[in-house]
């Protein structure tokens, strides 16, 4: 029975120690290094106490951060991964909000760790750390399957981020039950997308574990580049991707796919996004020997709770549905009044299952609002979340998203709260009132708002606080805002004027 | 270049593009945008940017940009 996600590891390193696991393309560490450096770090932070404290870590998507982030589960403790790249006041708010016992960085990223008040470590003086194989047993000994092995921040609507935070049952659950769905084994070559401070490449790092597979992490920048992008899948091999759907628009868009085939892909997982349908047909067109899946789910458990794999012609107006759960989750819709909802119409998405994760850390009233008892059993203790998101089942017995109940959106695959962006912006000098909006078909955020700020001095002010993609793309100054018949404002109104100009 | 500063300002204001030199490598222009920018510049000035001329140096400058465009202008 595997109760630690580090037994995938242990098994794996003892089968296969020479073959590569992680590799940005450049570098890459092998099975046994990944075993053995992880061991190493995990030791070093033992004898610190670190059992049940966060541990940050500041690095690129490397494979080194994959080797820290083991290090640190053989700790007893749980990681923390922090986009480098994030505004340094939210950086510190994560910071505040997980009272880190260490921030694992690297020597490009040390400045900014040390502007962040914690005692900071450098990797490449920890990862030769001699093993202390008897505390590290120890740990494991009072290590239970219910103990957080990661916590992953998303946007929150007050403009606090939120942090997740998951457990080694739900990880191991989730990655049992993707493998089967999906069918990964060890000649799965993946090429990851995903940003490592996400719940998102679970997908990679879980099954590469597992199997013995090999992870690509391709560095962030190619994304802009589709040829090289294309190039590089094919350069090394990459059979199967699972990338956000701007990901997979932005190369079928520019005529990539014809002029630069990836083709050597057999497995094409999407999600996080509406596929337009157009360039879907596109995919499926260039690739028709690959199999494509279309995911869904939410952070708060744990990655992907649904899937559809793409096996009939869709109808014309017929969404892309998400599917069907995962072995061992559920997924019931309640309608306003608390019951379920009859099959085929619109209710809100709750999700049951060993997927759904610990809660929020340090926020007992965020996690109350979401993590909440299943409102069809008044008979014993049964936690479930309640996911925001609104669906019904199709005639399939399929899911199907249908949108959100509130302002989150999802924007270059990003789950963004419009609430976090007018929180920060309404803070800036100049500035009265604010709103923000996301014409979907825009896929642009529009901050309307009342003040004498220039759209400049709005973008200058935002970029110190929240993260590039809650930017907004279009700022448009109003004398007043348009209000609602009791006095809130008129987001409608105000979202229908952006769509349409 | 009146135009192209018109089309980059309509992705993101509140950016000095006629100075800024590292669009790209500052992440100022994310992989949303260049897609946007390709069609909004192949509408505006009747060109098709080809993917092989999407690459970083073409990008990084509005500069640079409309030297593509020029390039591709005078084919």
């Amino acid at each position: 029975m595997r109760t630690n996600i580090l037994q995938y590891l242990e098994e794996t390193a003892a089968r296969v120690p020479e073959k590569v696991s992680f590799s940005d393309g450049k570098d890459s560490v092998t099975f046994a290094e990944l075993y053995r450096g992880a061991r190493s770090i995990g030791s070093f932070l033992a004898e610190k106490n670190c059992r049940r404290r966060a541990v940050a870590v500041l690095m690129d998507k490397h494979p080194h951060a994959i080797v820290t982030f083991m290090g640190i589960i053989y700790s007893g403790a749980y990681y923390v991964a922090l986009d480098a790249q994030m505004p340094s006041l939210r950086m510190q708010m994560i910071i505040d909000t997980i009272d880190p016992a260490f921030i694992i960085t690297d020597e490009k990223h040390r400045k900014t760790a040390d502007a962040l008040g914690r005692e900071v470590l450098i990797y490449s003086d920890i990862v030769n750390h001699t093993e202390n194989a008897p505390l590290l047993d120890k740990i494991r000994t009072h290590q239970i399957d219910t103990d957080p092995i990661y916590v992953v921040f998303t946007s929150g609507s007050t403009g606090v981020p939120k942090g997740v935070a998951a457990c080694h049952r739900s990880v191991i659950d989730y990655t049992e039950s993707l493998c089967e769905a999906i069918g990964f084994d060890e000649n799965t070559v993946f090429g990851n997308q995903t940003p490592l401070y996400f719940d998102a490449p679970l997908k990679e790092i879980m099954p590469t574990l597992k199997f013995g597979a090999t992870a690509y992490l391709i560095p962030k920048q190619l994304f802009m580049f589709p040829v090289k992008l294309c190039e590089y899948l094919n350069e090394h091999g990459v059979n199967t991707i699972c990338w956000v759907v701007s990901a997979l628009t932005m190369i079928s868009s520019l005529g990539v796919l014809e002029k630069t085939p990836p083709k050597h892909l057999t497995t094409v997982c999407f999600g996080s996004e509406v596929f337009p349908k157009k360039q879907y047909e596109l995919w499926r067109n260039a690739l028709p020997e690959a199999r494509f899946f279309n995911l869904y789910g939410p952070t708060e458990a744990t990655g992907m709770s649904c899937y559809w794999p793409a096996t009939r012609t869709l109808g014309e107006n017929e969404p892309i549905p998400v599917g069907k759960p995962f072995r061992n989750t559920d997924i019931f819709l309640i309608t306003d009044d608390g019951k379920e909802a009859p099959d085929g119409e619109v209710g809100e998405i709750y999700i049951r299952g060993t997927c759904v994760t610990l809660g929020y850390i340090s926020n007992p009233e965020k996690t109350a609002e979401a993590f909440v008892q299943n409102p069809l059993n008044d008979k014993y203790p049964e936690l479930v979340y309640r996911t925001g998101d609104l669906g019904r089942f199709n005639s399939y017995g399929e899911l199907e998203f249908v949108s959100r109940k509130d302002s989150q959106i999802k924007h270059m695959g990003h789950r963004i709260e419009l609430g976090e962006i007018e929180a920060a912006a309404s803070t800036c000098e100049g500035v009265r009132q604010v709103c923000a909006v996301y014409p979907a078909e825009k896929k642009k955020i529009v901050l309307y708002y009342v003040g004498e700020a220039t759209s400049a001095e709005l973008t200058a002010y935002l970029l110190k606080l929240v993260p590039r993609y809650m930017i907004p793309g279009e700022y448009r100054n109003l004398e007043t805002m348009p209000l609602t018949a009791n006095c809130k404002i008129n987001r409608k109104f105000l979202l229908d004027e952006a769509s349409q100009s | 270049m009146e135009k192209l500063i018109e089309i980059l300002e309509n992705l993101h204001e509140g950016i000095d593009y006629e100075t800024c030199e590292t669009l790209i490598d500052d992440g100022i222009l994310d992989s949303l945008d260049i897609v946007t920018l390709i069609t909004d510049i192949n509408d505006a000035f009747d060109v098709a940017i080809p993917p092989e001329e999407i690459l970083p140096e073409n990008f990084n400058s509005a500069k640079a940009i409309f030297a593509l465009i020029e390039k591709l202008d005078n084919i």
